[in-house]
């Protein structure tokens, strides 16, 4: 098995709840919670989160469009973060691929968040420990739970359901076929980490005339005095 | 990359220590310019064990849960930062055992074995953490092996120069130790010289159209979705202004190699000058880790429009 997310660039609207439910659930799970926060209501609030959003422009106007991106570990094929550790602490499990930190184990030398390409890892100030997305481990194994919901938080919480979880080592499983479908990519391909979770692009849309050119002045007179009379 | 003081200070004082110490084990083993006497080796070699332990210690105050330190020992198989740790802590008993058949003053096989032992743990500690460096795609100005290149050449520079003021110090600085430190400085400026002029253009990597996957429309930051700054703007985001990148290369060369040269031609066996010329390399190549942190540019950075 190869776990991991498909997100959806077109649908994504930027709202961050996927990045928030994240936080609130892995802040009181007990594989690598809590998620330390620095003056959370002092002059520069800071923390630990495991999935980051953030936005860009693409193109020129007027066809330029906005690109959010939600970023969490993409639980690599090739993962150097879990090469590089020096204790053992980051391993990634061969039954599904999920990739993860024994918070007993790590000393915080930083060294697999150098090692990460796509900034998934931080260290949590406080514990003194390297922490990450988990791919809600202790959710989407956890048999108390419906089935519709042993899914990861963000996946959930996605109000536009740009966020799908599922096997994408299964080619029949709906995240392999979606991708295929729409062309699904990963991330930094040259650097070879060969990342599971895989993006789909922005679709290609007709571009939509910003402006029409400013209507000549017999026009606008006509339009006044037709204004008036319907008055 | 931000540069990080115990890093740095990590990086030069047990890259000199481990230089100095391979480099005297060698002139005995090898008898250069009639060997030196059991004191001055014993002496030697202990400054050298005391700057690798320095060095190895301020390692540790990089780490931000150091009470699991001793589990880094354990992927060697994988990890470079574990297999540096393995041979620094291999090369003691080693280094340990050679000072001691000196002191004792036992000469023969047993001395050399000891001494071999001790030269080569010194290079593969050495060349393991180069590796540590050199072995991270993400950063494209580390992803060489001019990195490893340069910290054992760097290494053996200071530690040649050590060894030679030492000696001079102690009336014992034949003309062969003054060529192995002219030979060191060559080498090191030119290797330095290299990994500078390739730098400009460290390769074909990643770009803001690779990161985000947008490969055909110019792809620009609107926002970076969080209101200060995070782990990763704190470890990665620092940024150098072109001209002090200049200045730090002029300074390490300036510094670190053409005053000891200037130096060391001048007046080679007077104290003052030798001493001199060991403490302006050691600041030299102290400026020299600074840039080579400050200078790295790890990928995220792109994501952060940087
Ligand atoms: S995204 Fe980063 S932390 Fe996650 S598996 Fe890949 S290299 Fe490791
Ligand atoms: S910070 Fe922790 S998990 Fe990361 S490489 Fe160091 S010991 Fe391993």
């Amino acid at each position: 098995m190869k776990l991991g997310l498909v997100i959806d660039l077109d649908t994504c609207v930027g709202c961050h709840a996927c990045a928030v439910a994240c936080k609130e659930w892995n802040n009181s799970s007990s594989v690598s919670g809590p998620l330390s926060d620095y003056q959370p209501y002092g002059k520069a609030p800071s923390g630990v989160w495991f999935n980051r959003i953030r936005h860009y422009e693409i193109g020129e106007y007027p066809t330029n469009k906005t690109l959010n991106m939600p970023m969490s570990c993409m639980h690599c094929e090739d993962a150097e973060c879990v090469t590089v550790c020096p204790t053992g602490a980051s391993y990634k499990r061969p039954e599904d691929g999920i990739v993860l930190i024994d918070q007993d184990k790590c000393m915080g030398c930083n060294l697999c968040s150098w090692a990460c390409p796509y900034g998934a890892r931080e260290l949590d100030q406080d514990s003194g420990t390297m922490k990450k997305c988990t791919l809600c481990v202790d959710r989407i194994y956890d048999l108390e739970l419906p089935v519709e919901e042993r899914q990861p938080a963000c996946v959930l919480a996605c109000p536009t359901h740009a966020r799908m979880f599922g096997d994408l080592d299964d080619p029949d499983s709906e995240v392999s076929k979606t991708v295929r479908e729409r062309n699904g990519f990963g991330l930094m391909p040259e650097l070879g980490y060969k990342p599971v979770n895989q993006y789909l692009p922005i679709r290609e849309v007709k571009p939509v005339p910003a402006h029409t050119a400013a209507p000549l002045l017999i026009e606008g007179v006509k339009q006044f005095t037709n204004r008036i009379i319907n008055r | 990359m931000k540069p990080s003081l115990s890093v740095i200070f990590f990086t030069v004082s047990s890259g000199a220590g481990f230089g100095l110490m391979a480099l005297l084990a060698l002139a005995d083993v090898l008898q250069w310019g009639g060997g030196l006497s059991d004191g001055a080796i014993v002496g030697v070699g202990l400054i050298a064990l005391v700057l690798v332990t320095a060095g190895l210690l301020s390692s540790m105050l990089h780490l931000a849960n150091p009470k699991n330190a001793w589990r880094s020992f354990s992927r060697f198989k994988s990890s470079w930062l574990s297999r540096e740790g393995v041979f620094a802590v291999a090369f003691y008993p080693f280094a340990l055992g050679y000072l001691l058949l000196a002191y004792l003053g036992v000469a023969g096989a047993p001395r050399a074995i000891a001494g071999v032992g001790t030269i080569a743990l010194a290079w593969i500690t050495l060349y393991c953490t180069g590796m540590i460096y050199a072995s991270l795609k993400p950063i494209p100005q580390w992803h060489t092996p001019l990195v490893p290149i340069a910290y054992f050449v760097l290494g053996h520079y200071s530690g040649a120069l050590l060894l030679f003021a030492v000696l001079v110090y102690g009336g014992q600085g034949a003309p062969v130790y003054l060529y192995s430190v002219l030979t060191w400085l060559a080498l090191a400026a030119a290797v330095k010289a290299i990994y500078y002029a390739w730098m400009r253009r460290p390769g074909v990597g990643a770009t803001i159209n690779t990161a985000t996957g947008i490969s055909r429309a110019r792809v620009r930051l609107l926002d970076v979705g969080h209101s200060h700054g995070t782990f990763l703007t704190n470890e990665f985001g620092f940024i150098l202004a072109r001209k002090h990148a200049v200045l730090g290369k002029v300074l390490v060369f300036v510094v670190g190699f053409v005053v000891p040269l200037g130096a060391l031609l001048l007046a080679p066996q007077i104290v003052v000058t030798a001493l001199f010329a060991a403490v302006a390399a050691t600041v030299g190549l102290i400026v020299e880790r600074w840039f080579f942190f400050a200078e790295a540019r790890h990928v995220v950075r792109l994501y952060h429009g940087l």
